[in-house]
């Protein structure tokens, strides 16, 4: 046993399939375009006040303070969702969790790659595909381009954020996805009304 | 030709398109943009309906959807049966097929109308008289027969096919009514540039502009404004407009709940549009525009089939074209139905007499009727109808008393005023005020952000409403924030005007008892009914209408309620707003299941969700079952095997080889900082600060009343960081329990919490193989004994990803728990379900896992507990810090009845013959020869077929459960009792010794 146990056979591994929940689905209904977003680098940042300076210039990327926003720099997007809670996505690669593990200051982030898929709801009637399932007020000008808030859709807790006038991310947890994708699919055929 | 009563030239159904539909079989003719109402009017069909009570032939009120008699059934197709529909807002499509209902065999002919001669029996309060005693009947007679009898209507039986849409909105004004006011409002509103959404329930807007000859706005007449108004709205990019859209209900907080019927009007509507859209609106603030009801008149036998509302006759006349009778009698106490009169007479109609209740009116209507020729009979009554399935005749006495005459007529037109629709407002919690001049109940104080506009506000006359809309339109917006209008104000060229009516009974209404007058016509409330209602003891309104039903059916007494509260408050003697007027609730008019439901229902009912190694498991067949919204591998059966062999297999290969199981499931919190321990010391029973990075914990969570919340292993990663897991079920509530503690009791603490159960995929591999599987693809961690001993947790790589590698046993063999992250679960899984191939290692379900750790005795909260065990209850003492001073039920679980003798324990439970398996949840006795009913000292919470131990295991909670080891104790069942021993709780190894085997 010991000897299997201590057996190093690290040049021998295989290494593991990436299979992200609904990858590639897409949907196409009048004024709305729905797809599955390729896999992004994400983490969960909780912090004082105190540490925001360091974590933003760790990070690259300003943490806004105001709620329901969000700050977007060179494919990384920190979107407000509490006093002392961000969401970190990075579409460019990096890993946000290693930059944060060289700040000092007092924070908490936790990976969440793979927690969370996200959904893109494009076109005219996106806002209305949305409003199908989620109380929020979506208009230009209460909701404008980088506004984020955790919200619901249905019967699930969703994150939003406005990435153009007629364009939202939906981050959900993983196992929801199929739900809110599905939920997404049956309002866009009704949102162009 | 669509109908004889169809009067060429009149209406607005200009460019008429036959629809052919059929009433009872029947087929008829009709015009696009008819309601079945006026459809089957101008066919010279006013009978349509049996009454709820006495089963009295009905025909039309009304033209809108206050209508309380016109209740027939809509069929599409087998599954698409919608009953109870208002005919009057029911609009026509070709091939549409109705049904009247609550009649048999025949409309014309209804058994059932023998309850109108029995009607002593079925006096007011008959409900609560009746159904008192004897009990027996309740079950025999008053569910099964009285019920079905008083019912309208049937509930479809097959799955509704249509599907419902739904929308939240948000706006800065919301102006609900789309009449001459609503229209004004939201012109006013939108030209500020404001966000206004207008919605009106008809099809076109107008409101009563649909039958006022005699309006003229901006120099159309007034129903063509209304269409080019809001042809003006709809092309506003700050406007939306609602037509079809009811609002139902008025909740706090100006959130109003609006249904708009998409697709019913439809011959055939696409398979992608809804038949409703349900819109929940948030509005800054609220223009109602209701607008007002006629009411009728109460007389005997008013109800009669061809005895309508003036304003619904001038409905079907000047805007369906459509002729309700050829020889009409009109009666009033009011100035409307002159216009009514008059309209009808001007298109060939003979009116045969109106008959005003009043003694010397005056006014232009007056003049021009009686210019016209038309008989006009003042200071009199009409007290009696002629006619069962159809009004014959009118019989008319001067009020005071005095002779009798009888005027033949197919029609009668009535109209008692009208009443002003406060529904609305009453639900946002307004207050009505009683206006003692104009005899009418108006908004009084406001409680919500909302202002009422013309008829629904007690403005009478069309300048006077368009002024106070356009002004209030504009203020709303204003007060939501918009900058100042620069529109222009609609002209009136020309109005009607319409003066008081009356309230309660007419002469023709009582005493005489055996008299039906009626009040609320679709609950057969007559004028005696309230009348003895109050003879029996009501006082308040609220009392009378649930003694009598008065205003209790779907319509809401839309015409009644005012009628009933004068009738009660004339027999009180009170004045009526001492009285007092009952609340109005939602919703407004029905609305269906369908349109609450929304998406909600199929795939999207409740969220379904499963886990990165479903795909692979589905592929092998496994039999899944629901975990709260999961679905879990349950067993996999090989070859035609049955759950129990599947599992038998399972459990046994496990502890041969080894198995795999999915266990992504598993809550799993991340809690960091550097209070972390701290905060899991305040948490959990157990001590944390000592517990060495890398090293695990069972850890027991209580509620503060000393009982068991959950349980779980719980890995600390480095000294300021705890990879915690929680049970599938708990993950939530724990969640949010840890951090309601944080923020409201340990707030100090510098510490914070991440949810991650669906970042990591869980792959447990257990069985004394367990090692030799995983360690080919493991990188970076060595995984001998003395490394990676039992209850330890390490970081690395597996198949190239990262990996969080816990050493942990919830089966009793060496065991492992494949922490990766999610979206690399199946890869991992499939890399070592291969490894696993190679020493016959099985793929395990969550019923196996079960009977595993019932066999070594681990319990399963909310299982083996129910929120009344303590960690001693459960033999896990071990597991509570005996030096700890605080966590969270410390003191709850000191109680004295916490800790008193006697209490349920957890033991092991062997049948004495080991091949029955015992049923979770049966009552244990220790005596079963006592009396029924027996002493329960307990029940078996958890109880399986051991394959691995042969024979049956149980786990029970039972009274003094440790001091009765060895005792027989008995489960009675129905098929005779079974006697069973009370053993230790571990039916396999122990000592424990495979953990490292």
């Amino acid at each position: 046993m010991a000897k299997a146990a201590t057996r190093k056979t690290a040049a021998a591994t295989p290494s593991a399939e990436r299979r992200a929940a609904l990858a590639g689905q897409e949907l196409s209904a009048t004024g709305v375009k729905l797809a599955v977003l390729p896999p992004a680098e994400r983490i969960s940042l909780r912090a004082p006040e105190a540490s925001l300076a360091a974590l933003s210039k760790a990070l690259g990327v300003t943490l806004p303070r105001k709620p329901k926003t969000s700050a977007s720099k060179a494919g990384r997007t920190a979107l407000w969702l509490g006093p002392d809670e961000w969401l970190v996505i990075d579409e460019a690669g990096k890993d946000p969790l290693a930059d944060c593990a060289e700040v000092t200051a007092l924070h908490s982030a936790v990976g969440i790659s793979h927690r969370n898929i996200a959904i893109s709801v494009t076109g005219p009637a996106a806002a209305a595909a949305v409003n199908s399932g989620c109380p929020q007020d979506l208009a230009l000008e209460v909701f404008p381009v980088g506004a984020a808030s955790r919200t619901i859709l249905g019967k699930v807790e969703i994150v939003l954020l406005r990435t153009a006038e007629d364009a939202f991310r939906v981050e959900c947890w993983r196992s929801f996805s199929d739900y809110v994708f599905t939920f997404l699919s049956e309002a866009a055929g009704d949102a162009a009304a | 030709m669509s109908g004889a009563f169809r009067i060429p030239g009149a209406g607005r159904l200009s460019q008429p398109k036959t629809a052919r539909f059929s009433f009872d079989g029947q087929s008829y003719p009709g015009i696009e943009g008819d309601t079945l109402a006026s459809a089957l009017l101008a066919n010279g069909v006013h009978l349509v309906g049996r009454s709820f009570k006495y089963h009295r032939p009905r025909g039309f009120l009304s033209a809108g959807a206050e209508e309380p008699n016109a209740l027939v059934e809509i069929r599409r197709d087998a599954a698409r049966r919608t009953p109870n529909v208002r005919a009057t807002v029911q609009e026509l499509y070709d091939g549409l097929a109705a049904q009247s209902q609550n009649r048999w065999p025949s409309l014309s002919f209804d058994v059932g109308a023998v309850n109108d001669i029995a009607s002593p029996l079925f006096s007011a309060g008959f409900y609560y008289k009746t159904f008192m005693w004897p009990k027996a009947a309740w079950k025999n007679l008053y569910e099964p027969k009285i019920r079905a009898a008083a019912g309208l209507g049937v509930a479809p039986d097959q799955p509704d096919p249509d599907h419902y849409s739904a929308r939240f909105a948000h706006c800065d004004v919301l102006v609900l009514g789309g009449g001459a006011a609503g229209i004004a409002a939201a012109l006013a509103a939108a030209e500020t540039g404001a966000r206004v959404i207008l919605a009106d329930e008809q099809a076109e807007f107008g409101g009563s502009l649909r039958f006022e000859s005699g309006a003229s706005i901006d120099g159309e007449d007034g129903f063509g404004w209304a269409q080019a108004a809001t042809a003006r709205l709809k092309d506003m990019d700050n406007v939306r407009v609602l037509s079809r859209t009811t609002a139902f209900g008025y909740y706090a907080q100006n959130f109003v709940g609006l249904v708009e019927r998409v697709s019913d009007h439809l011959q055939n509507p696409g398979r992608d549009l809804p038949r409703e859209r349900l819109w929940q609106v948030r509005a800054k603030r609220v223009v109602l525009a209701t607008g007002a009801i006629e009411r009728h008149m109460v007389f005997a036998d008013n109800d009669r089939p061809g005895i309508m509302l003036a304003s619904a006759a001038r409905t079907y006349l000047n805007h369906y074209g459509v002729a309700v009778g050829r020889n009409v009698g009109v009666y009033t106490a009011n100035d409307s139905a002159y216009a009514a009169a008059i309209d009808l007479k001007k298109a060939g109609v003979n009116v045969a007499a109106i008959v005003d209740l009043r003694d010397n009116p005056t006014g232009p209507v007056i003049d021009e009727a009686r210019a016209l020729g038309i008989e006009i009979n003042f200071g009199r009554a009409v007290i009696r109808a002629g006619g069962k399935l159809r009004v014959s005749s009118m019989t008319v006495q001067p009020k005071n008393g005095g002779g009798e005459r009888t005027i033949p007529v197919d029609a009668i037109l009535m109209s008692a005023g009208w009443t002003p629709s406060v529904h609305l407002f009453s639900q946002s919690r307004g207050k009505v005020a009683f206006n003692d001049e104009t005899k009418r109940f108006v908004p009084g104080i406001y409680a919500q952000d909302c202002v009422s506009v013309g008829a629904c506000n007690g403005t009478d006359g069309l300048s006077a409403t368009i002024d106070e809309a356009y002004a209030a339109g504009a203020k709303a917006a204003k007060d939501a924030g918009a900058k100042a209008a620069k529109g222009t104000k609609p002209k009136v060229d020309a109005s009607e005007s319409w003066s008081r009516g009356m309230l309660g009974a007419a002469p023709g209404a009582g005493p005489d008892t055996t008299v039906k007058a009626f009040v609320d016509f679709q609950n057969d409330v007559t004028a005696k009914d309230i009348r003895q209602a109050v003879h029996e003891g009501m006082r308040s309104i609220e009392h009378v209408k649930r003694f009598t039903t008065n205003g209790m059916a779907t319509d809401q007494g839309k015409t009644s309620n005012m009628h009933g509260l004068a009738i009660a408050a004339e027999t009180l003697g009170k004045p009526i707003p001492q009285v007092g007027l009952t609340t109005f609730r939602a919703p407004y008019t029905p609305v269906t299941f369908g349109s609450i439901v929304g998406h909600a229902r199929g795939p999207l009912f409740d969220p379904t969700r499963k886990t990165a190694i479903h795909p692979w498991a589905e592929a092998q067949g496994a039999v899944f079952e629901d975990v709260g919204q999961w679905k879990r591998a349950w067993y996999f059966p090989k070859g035609g095997e049955d759950i129990h062999a599947a599992v038998d297999r399972e459990c046994v290969a496990v502890r041969k080889t080894a198995g795999l199981f999915d266990a992504s499931t598993l809550g799993k919190i991340e809690v960091v900082g550097p209070d972390a321990a701290k905060f899991m010391e305040l948490l959990y029973t157990n001590p944390w600060e000592k517990l060495e990075p890398g090293r695990c914990r069972y850890g027991i969570m209580l509620r503060e009343d000393g009982f068991i919340y959950d349980d779980g292993v719980v890995g600390r990663l480095a000294p300021d960081r705890f990879h915690v897991t929680t049970t599938t079920g708990g993950a939530p509530r724990v969640m949010n329990h840890m951090e309601d503690y944080l923020q409201t009791e340990f707030p100090h603490l510098d510490v914070w919490l991440t949810s991650t159960t669906e970042q990591w995929a869980v792959i447990a591999v257990q069985g004394p193989k367990s090692r030799d599987i995983i360690a080919p693809l493991v990188e970076g961690i060595d995984m001998s004994d003395e490394a990676l001993p039992h209850m330890s947790v390490r970081e690395g790589k597996i198949c190239g990803v990262p990996t969080r590698l816990f050493r942990m046993s919830f089966s009793g063999e060496r065991g492992f728990e494949v922490n990766v992250p999610a979206d690399y679960g199946q890869a991992v899984w499939e890399a070592l379900w291969a490894e696993g191939q190679k020493h016959g290692a099985v793929a395990y379900g969550t019923e196996a896992m079960h009977v595993l750790r019932a066999e070594k005795g681990y319990i399963i909260v909310g299982q083996d507990t129910d929120g009344t065990v303590t960690p001693n209850d459960a033999g896990l003492d071990w597991a509570v810090g005996k030096k700890k001073t605080d966590f969270v039920g410390i003191r709850g679980m000191a109680r004295p009845d916490l800790v008193a003798k006697g209490r349920k324990q957890l033991v092991g439970l062997k049948t004495r013959d080991p091949k029955v398996v015992l049923e979770e949840g049966a009552q244990i006795v220790a005596d079963p020869k006592q009396a029924i009913p027996m002493t329960m000292i307990g029940h078996v919470t958890s109880s399986y077929w051991s394959e691995n131990c042969g024979r049956s295991i149980a786990l029970a909670l039972v009274a003094g459960g440790r001091d009765r080891m060895g005792e027989t104790l008995y489960v009675p069942m129905p098929n005779g009792t079974i006697e069973v021993e009370v053993t230790g709780m571990v039916f396999f190894d122990e000592k424990g010794e495979r953990l490292n085997g």
